[in-house]
């Protein structure tokens, strides 16, 4: 423990360098706007900015703080729109729009910022203990995943969306039957066969997936706005007064953050899930949770804690994501795959020995992530009031706007015409889903997780020659197997001993 | 492997100068003979930042700054798709005659060329132009596996092919597979027999190595460097090339000197677009084979982890032909084209 004291000490040393400090904040500013903006995410915003730091000669440690600070950022800036407008900044917030947006439709635009972003640093807080704690020893729970366990793993998180399902399952289950259909366009990563490409060479890597969210939340939103103003229906928000979440709220949520944030973060240590995963299993986990001890609790209608819950679940991942990227040299998710790239243009190669050969670097960036937090926490509590004033945009002038800023994010993936097509047809489509009331989440979950889920399966078969026994055969999977079973059979359980245990009652 | 352009971009302001007067005098002895050079010169990267293409523009834009061929920067452009396929068919259908734009290929293109995943275009579609490094397949275990030389690798995979486990970050027909393929030819069993799991990139490929859900890993040799110096607990058994790699690798015996007729080589380059006049075409070759000789080339080269493997003009646009013929007769053995 003093080891660690000592290095953690060491690192808040290179982190407080006024260098770094300015490198901390400039880096959180420039990333909270790059998850603003739907279609750049937290990958598009470090790739622009490793060239940048290498220009300006930054030492390792301050071009990495710089790159974890967007990261970081970017994780706070997908939520704003998410909140305000229905369009998630960043894929991990597609769930944050569940309850988020309604809240903001219900005049509390500014409290759920406010709100979210402490839900987002609690997330965080609770990854950096993690990292400082547990980091070799976490490394060993990355590597027992094999192909095998990844599956059970997507399992539980299927198991845990049917709570997602709602008043309408069959509609529901539909859009994630769509969405896993999307997932199987493109080249197949076991065969190398093309599915569904139709000789497209577009098509031949797949839809990606920041096409899908642009094209089914921003489209199809602005499709449905337009028709609202066109309708002559007021889209008017009632106006908040209130800018800060109170003391009531912040009980209300602490429980949600806490879970979700342990949540996030052990989901984020994985280098095959990530932040979306990680927000998806978070937020139907507190559905579930919640929805049996309180029945006024209103998923999906504006309920704070669905607001709260995938909130702290991707900033924890986002963080817990730095682990197997410093101890094992394998990125956990797609943002830090880039950082690491930047970390070897540096001659430093990522790994075991890391710790032992470098801990200024690895150390300062662990600070370095805790100093970010802190600073975007109090940079979003002047925001939330600029933020807010969206709002008050009339829609002529934000629709047209959001729709510019979504096809600009869309064509810097590939920089390809066909996308923009796609991204219409994806949209007008998600418009009359929409119209037929087909929830847009189920859909999104398919997409990312059909693919890791089919991929993982075909290898754990291809290991096992096509015996299903591999599936079963690691305690990690078999524990996995269990939780599943108990997600889906638990709840129905529990109503039916709550309803006998009821019954009594009723009787005298 | 990307440490080399960045290495060189860091030390960027006292170099460039440098590379500024050097550039000055090369060109004022050279250009009353030498061609303009073609306008907006661009390098197009046929996949995300940061992969495999990117590195080798990166490469090619220092080193073209360093040796002062080019004038202008040479600007990266990243056009992600299929292995370069996308960028292949908008270079014949849509930009066949920009002399400007120069297109990073590799290995894994070729192949992919090969199988007809390119389209309906072949290799007789484009100008061939430099190659500028290769790479070498491996076969990697981890420290601890029972074993220790490739020959205990394939007496076990002699004796119950389903023992072994291969890995690789490449789908099946891949150039990661076809090095997995061609170790269970060499051992004499059926590649049909052959457990062969495709992980998205490397990384995946290597903790499923570490986390023994694998049993070998097909990489490459600069990644395997990379991967060591890491610290990461791996063993290289055989390079698949036919002599010894220089620097870290240099223990490592060839999978020939084994006894087994292993070689897979990767090479890495650039193609112009089918309409590019002769003359622009003959400007790159010039200012490729003029870069090529230097030493600061071979420097930036070994940075990158690429091993030497220059090849320009007529010659490249000959090997790349017999490479591409040659991977159409391994894939129909394969049974993966028809």
């Amino acid at each position: 423990m003093n080891g660690v004291l000592e290095h953690l000490s060491q690192g808040f040393g290179v982190a407080f360098t006024p260098l770094n400090l300015l490198v901390a904040a400039i880096g959180s500013f420039f990333g909270t706007i790059v998850g603003v903006l739907p279609g750049l995410g937290p990958i598009n915003g470090v790739a622009m900015l490793i060239p940048v730091a290498f220009a300006m000669n930054l030492p390792p440690e301050t071009a990495l703080i710089l790159l974890a600070a967007v990261y970081v950022g970017a994780e706070y800036g997908g939520r704003i729109t998410s909140i305000l407008i229905n369009v998630p900044g960043e894929a991990a917030s597609v769930m944050t729009t569940l309850d988020g947006y309604p809240l903001a439709r219900q005049g509390l635009g500014s409290v759920a910022l406010s709100l979210s972003a402490w839900a987002s640093f609690f997330g965080s807080l609770v990854a950096f203990f993690g990292i400082v704690i547990f980091a070799p020893l976490l490394a060993r729970w990355a590597l027992a995943f094999g192909p095998a366990e990844y599956f059970v793993l997507m399992v539980f998180a299927f198991c845990c969306l049917t709570g997602l399902l709602g008043s309408e399952p069959v509609k529901g289950v539909l859009a994630a039957m769509i969405g896993l259909a999307i997932s199987t366009v493109g080249v197949d990563a076991n065969s190398g066969v093309y599915r569904f490409a139709f000789d497209s060479p577009n098509l031949s890597d797949g839809i990606d997936f920041v096409v899908v969210v642009i094209a089914l939340f921003a489209i199809s939103e602005m499709l449905q706005m337009l028709e609202h103003v066109v309708g002559g229906l007021s889209v008017k928000v009632p106006k908040s007064g209130r800018k800060l979440f109170n003391f009531a709220e912040f009980r209300f949520t602490l429980p949600s953050v806490v879970r979700s944030s342990l949540t996030g973060f052990g989901l984020g240590v994985l280098p095959g899930a990530g932040a979306s995963v990680a927000s998806a299993i978070a937020y139907a986990n507190e559905k579930r949770i919640t929805e049996q001890r309180d029945p006024d609790a209103k998923f999906g209608r504006g309920d704070m804690r669905g607001l709260t819950a995938p909130e702290s679940a991707n900033n924890a991942s986002a963080t817990g994501s730095f682990i197997p990227m410093l101890t094992l040299g394998v990125p956990g998710s797609g943002t830090t795959a880039v950082m690491m790239g930047a970390l070897t243009l540096y001659n430093i190669t990522p790994g075991p020995v890391l710790f032992d050969a470098q801990p200024q670097l690895v150390w300062g960036l662990i600070a370095s992530l805790l100093v970010a937090n802190v600073m975007l926490l109090i940079m979003n509590v002047p925001m939330v009031r600029v933020f807010a004033s969206i709002l008050s945009v009339p829609p002529w002038l934000l629709v047209p706007g959001i729709v510019c800023v979504s096809i600009i994010g869309v064509y810097s993936i590939n920089a390809t015409r066909f996308d923009l097509l796609l991204v219409a047809g994806i949209g007008l489509v998600g418009y009359f889903l929409r119209k037929a009331h087909m929830p847009m989440a189920p859909l999104i979950l398919g997409v990312v997780l059909g693919n890791l889920m089919e991929q993982n399966l075909r290898r754990a078969l291809a290991i096992s020659d096509g015996d299903v026994v591999i599936l079963f055969s690691s305690a990690v999977s078999v524990a996995f197997w269990v939780l599943s079973l108990g997600v889906i059979l638990l709840p129905p359980l529990y109503r039916r001993w709550k309803k006998r245990s009821l019954l009594p009652e009723i009787a005298e | 492997m990307l440490s080399a352009s960045l290495a060189f971009t860091r030390r960027l302001p006292g170099r460039a100068f440098a590379a500024a007067c050097l550039g000055a005098a090369v060109l004022a002895s050279a250009s009353v003979a030498a061609q303009a050079e073609p306008r907006r010169p661009e390098c197009i990267a046929p996949a995300q930042p940061g992969g495999g293409f990117d590195l080798t523009c990166r490469l090619t834009q220092a080193a073209l700054q360093e040796s002062g061929a080019l004038k202008n920067p040479l600007r990266i452009v990243y056009m992600p798709g299929g292995v370069g396929a996308v960028a292949y068919n908008t270079i014949v259908a849509q930009r066949p005659a920009e002399g400007g734009s120069i297109v990073a290929f590799s290995g894994g293109s070729l192949l992919n060329l090969a199988q007809g995943k390119f389209g309906r275009y072949t290799v007789d579609d484009v100008r061939w132009l430099a190659a500028v490094g290769a790479d070498y397949g491996v076969a990697v275990v981890r420290d601890d596996s029972p074993y220790q030389t490739l020959d205990d690798l394939m007496q076990a995979l002699r004796q119950d092919p389903a023992k072994v486990v291969f890995g690789a970050g490449g789908t099946v027909g891949s150039q990661d597979w076809m090095k997995a393929a061609l170790t269970a030819k060499a051992a004499g069993v059926d590649y049909k027999r052959m457990r062969f799991v495709a992980f998205e990139g490397g990384g995946e490929g290597i903790t499923a190595l570490r986390g023994n859900h694998i049993q070998a890993y097909m990489g490459d040799a600069a990644e395997a460097v990379t991967t060591l110096e890491g610290g990461a607990p791996i063993r290289i058994l055989a390079v698949f090339h036919s002599e010894r790699l220089p620097g870290r690798l240099a223990d490592v015996p060839t999978a020939r000197e084994q006894g087994y007729d292993i070689e897979w080589p990767i090479i890495r380059g650039f193609y112009l677009g089918p309409k590019v006049s002769d003359a622009d075409y003959q400007w790159w070759v010039e200012a490729f084979e003029k870069t090529m000789g230097s030493e600061a080339f071979a420097r930036l080269q070994a940075q990158q982890g690429l091993f030497p493997f220059s090849l320009t003009g007529p010659e490249l646009d000959a090997y790349v032909k017999e490479q591409v013929r040659q991977y159409g007769e391994l894939a129909r053995s394969f049974g993966l084209v028809n």
